[in-house]
């Protein structure tokens, strides 16, 4: 099974984000978390950088995403929101999880 | 599943802390073994006693505590990490000749090694940290 990618950081401030895609094998999964979410918002410098990122599945955790103020409705398509459970269960459910910090 | 958790940052600093909270939280409530909290770094100032949060605040320290008594959860800090930062147990009182401890109930102080037994007895770690 794949691996998972925890990032925590804006790619507005760090290149985390553009690290942890261009390291990672095709069916991998990138989970953004804390300022990490920034990273899921659509018409951004960096969401061509996600939605082309092929073979990647993306995720993002919801509470971070709402105590930013990011509605769910300016997400790139496709990025799938997780609660804390959900977080378990990626890791739960990959082989590995590197924390991209 | 069998998990282990890794914690950098201190409380009230870094969202790190507060994360692996949630996380360690949810993953215990699924049913999920937690087999170790290992907090290295500035992460060992989540185990002092002697924090105060005002009230409208969470008490971060006490929810650690609280998670842990509920669920029986080893919380360890790294030693080399809490002498430095002044987090005191009674053992570290003796030895290094201090006149109070601070370490908050449920934790403990111990070494590096804790944290690589829980990596190898463990089927992940997850780290948080900035």
């Amino acid at each position: 099974m794949a691996d998972l990618y925890t990032v925590n950081k804006s790619p507005f401030e760090k290149n985390s984000l553009e690290d942890a895609i261009r390291f990672s094998s095709e069916g991998a999964s990138i989970l953004l978390i804390e300022d990490g979410v920034y990273g899921a918002m659509a018409g951004t410098a960096v969401s061509d950088l996600v939605a082309g990122a092929t073979g990647r599945k993306f995720y993002a955790l919801r509470a971070d995403l709402k105590a930013r103020g990011i509605a769910e409705d300016r997400l790139i398509d496709g990025v799938e929101l997780v609660d804390y459970a959900g977080f378990v269960d990626l890791v739960v459910n990959h082989d590995k999880v590197q924390a991209w910090l | 599943m069998k998990l282990a958790v890794q914690v950098n940052e201190g409380p009230y600093q870094h969202q790190a802390t507060d994360s692996a909270y949630h996380f360690t939280k949810a993953a215990l409530e699924k049913g999920h073994e937690v087999f170790r909290v290992f907090f290295y770094h500035d992460g060992v100032l989540n185990g002092t006693r002697l924090t105060t949060p005002p009230q409208d605040d969470r008490n971060i320290v006490n929810r650690w505590v609280e998670l842990a008594e509920k669920y029986d959860l080893d919380l360890v800090l790294c030693v080399a990490a809490a002498q430095r930062r002044g987090i005191v147990d009674d053992g570290e009182a003796e030895r290094n000749g201090k006149d109070a401890t601070n370490i908050a109930p449920k934790f403990r102080i111990s070494g590096l090694g804790q944290l690589i037994e829980a990596a190898i007895q463990c089927d992940r770690l997850v780290v948080f940290g900035d």
